[in-house]
């Protein structure tokens, strides 16, 4: 089982002070906790991509590059990739090159995004959220599994002959999640092609969670990819920890009541027994989250958000030893000890190569640029 | 002998409410109509005031709260609803209209809506048509012809049995009417019911 950290990029007064980060401070931050998930024993970092304030990943793959160029192991991923604004061909060319540089440390969640002017100001419609949804990763996918393509759509300019470069690390794609709080059509997307399915697991109740990866379980058996159990699953979760749980309460009270999102309305008490949110002591993370397991399953990746809401570097890097050494160890062993044989691992590109046969090189080199013989000619 | 839900929402403020009694009334009135039919009514009846924190609350954070919930289901799914808000400075209350900003669009399609109102003076009693009525209108529900304004006179000793009283029992028929003539509820939407499936999404039958 993999684990690991996702921000969501947020540059937030810190209630306790009134001291607002700079952007320049908040990247060096994002890259200090990636860096640090590494040194603790983390899995994975995933970022978000936003193109609004107070949001500063704009530019994921420049981000997640340096730090794949700063690590040794960490997976790489989004949470999420805006499968609705970006273009689908940039995404595929981004992700790629970002493959290559990283060894293959890379997987990307797709999202929608979820702010109504983002969508104009990349030229789209938010009312075509999941149609937009639905056809770019259709094209993007083909993008990364055909060498020359020629496409039509509703959203996006034609393509003709168009290859995406560069082409896949060993010639096979990154592997792909797909997230939604609520929308059962996205449950269906993933569970259609066969990827994982991530809830974010965060400021809702797990109620909503439940529906979403149970759709995706029995939708991901109905397209023959296996049972649903076997399906790939990813959650998401918010934690705050300290030694004392009244400390750790003490402590993120206010970030709480001022937070962005659920700030000046339930009580961190309501809202911590309404949503998988948890303040307390490592036993009472650890304790909370191997529930998870009960009620979507066997899974395969949980991220923990524990940087936003205007806490301070020096907590947030507190809260990775806190995982590293307290809690993930012993989740990693109960979830283990727990998940049966048959149940896989989230795929990595190691797997996913073993499973392709082995590494193939998938260059298309031009047959002769002085011609204009193109690649299409090449791949045929 | 089928047994129909009835929904009613007051808005309400103050114990005892006006608002509330008019409420009760309505539904009474509502229930004699549906027995006349040979209809049972299990009425459910909902005050706002008691849910008010967690109608914030669900403003704010994009869900309800498990009594919240429900109380929307209950809503949601009745077979009719009968809507009652004090008028408050020309209009439905705050916390009416923020109870029913948390109704999805589409939750109360075609469902018959009674709707009424108490205020201050009789010369509130437009609020009705001009505020209250193109909010169901925008639902979609099919809000009754008759609605129901109750000023403080109406409530004078001298007046209960007139005009106010009438009014209440033509309301009340012209819900059970429209109860009645529909099949059952069958409950609240799933919002998480997968009604399509993915050739249809991407547009293109598998071949």
């Amino acid at each position: 089982m993999q684990f690991g950290v996702f921000t969501v990029g947020d540059v937030t007064v810190d209630p306790t002070n009134g001291r607002e980060p700079t952007e320049h401070e908040r990247i060096k931050a994002m890259v200090a906790i990636a860096l640090k998930a590494e040194e603790v024993g983390l899995d994975v970092f995933a970022t978000g991509e936003h193109h609004n304030p107070p949001f500063v990943p704009s530019s994921p793959t420049t981000l997640l590059g340096y730090i794949a160029a700063r690590t040794e192991r960490l997976l790489l991923s989004t949470s999420t990739t805006l499968i609705t604004t970006n273009d689908p061909v940039k995404i595929a060319e981004d992700y790629a090159m970002l493959q290559h540089l990283a060894g293959g440390r890379i997987d990307l969640m797709m999202g929608r995004g979820n702010t109504g002017p983002v969508y104009p100001w990349f030229g789209q419609d938010i009312r075509n959220g999941i149609p937009l949804a639905i056809e770019n990763y259709d094209l993007l996918r083909r993008l990364w599994r055909e060498d020359v393509v020629d496409w039509k759509g509703r959203f996006r300019t034609p393509l003709q002959s168009f290859t995406s470069t560069p082409r896949p690390l060993d010639g096979v794609p990154p592997f792909v999640w797909h997230g939604s709080i609520r929308s059962p059509e996205i449950a269906e997307q993933a569970a259609y092609y066969g990827d994982g399915f991530f809830h974010n697991h965060i400021f809702w109740p797990k109620e909503h969670t439940q529906r979403m990866v149970g759709l995706y379980r029995q939708r991901f058996e109905h397209y023959g990819h296996g049972s649903a159990d076997q399906a790939i699953v990813g959650l998401g979760g918010q934690v705050f920890m300290r030694k004392n749980s009244q400390d750790a309460v003490r402590e993120f009270r206010p970030y709480f009541d001022n937070a962005p999102v659920y700030g000046h309305g339930p009580s961190l008490e309501e809202f911590t027994r309404e949503t998988p949110l948890t303040v307390g002591s490592p036993q009472q993370v650890i304790d909370r989250t191997l529930t998870f397991r009960d009620y979507v399953g066997d899974y395969q990746r949980q991220l923990f958000l524990i940087d936003h809401a205007g806490l301070p570097l020096k907590t947030v890097l507190e809260q990775l030893d806190i995982l590293g050494e307290e809690v993930v160890p012993v989740l990693r062993k109960e979830f283990d000890s727990l998940r049966p044989a048959h149940v896989p691992e989230a795929p990595t590109h190691a797997s996913l190569v073993a499973a392709a046969g082995g590494a193939k090189d998938a260059t298309i080199h031009a047959v002769d640029d002085v011609t204009g013989k193109a690649p299409e000619a090449a791949a045929r | 002998m089928t047994s129909r839900t009835l929904a009613v929402v007051s808005a309400g403020l103050s114990q005892p409410s006006s608002t509330r009694l008019l409420a009760d009334q309505l539904a009474a009135a509502t229930r004699d109509e549906l027995a006349g039919r040979g209809e049972a009514v299990d009425t459910r009846l909902v005050d706002l005031r008691e849910h008010a924190h967690d109608v914030v609350n669900h403003l704010l954070t994009g869900f309800p709260s498990e009594s919240l919930r429900a109380v929307l289901d209950t809503v949601t799914g009745a077979d009719g609803l009968i809507a009652v808000t004090p008028i408050f400075n020309a209009s439905y209350n705050g916390l009416f209209k923020s109870f029913f900003d948390l109704v999805e669009a589409d939750a109360l399609t075609d469902r018959p809506v009674l709707i009424a109102a108490t205020g201050g003076t009789a010369r509130h009693s437009l609020a009705l048509e001009h505020a209250v009525r193109p909010l169901f209108t925008y639902l979609h529900a099919v809000v009754l012809p008759t609605s129901v304004f109750a000023a403080p006179e109406d409530w004078a000793s001298g007046t209960a049995d007139g005009a106010l009283r009438a009014r209440i029992e033509r309301a009340g028929a012209e819900l059970a009417e429209q109860m009645h003539r529909r099949p059952l509820s069958t409950g609240p939407a799933d919002p998480f019911a997968l009604t399509t499936d993915f050739a249809d999404l991407l547009g293109r039958r598998e071949p």
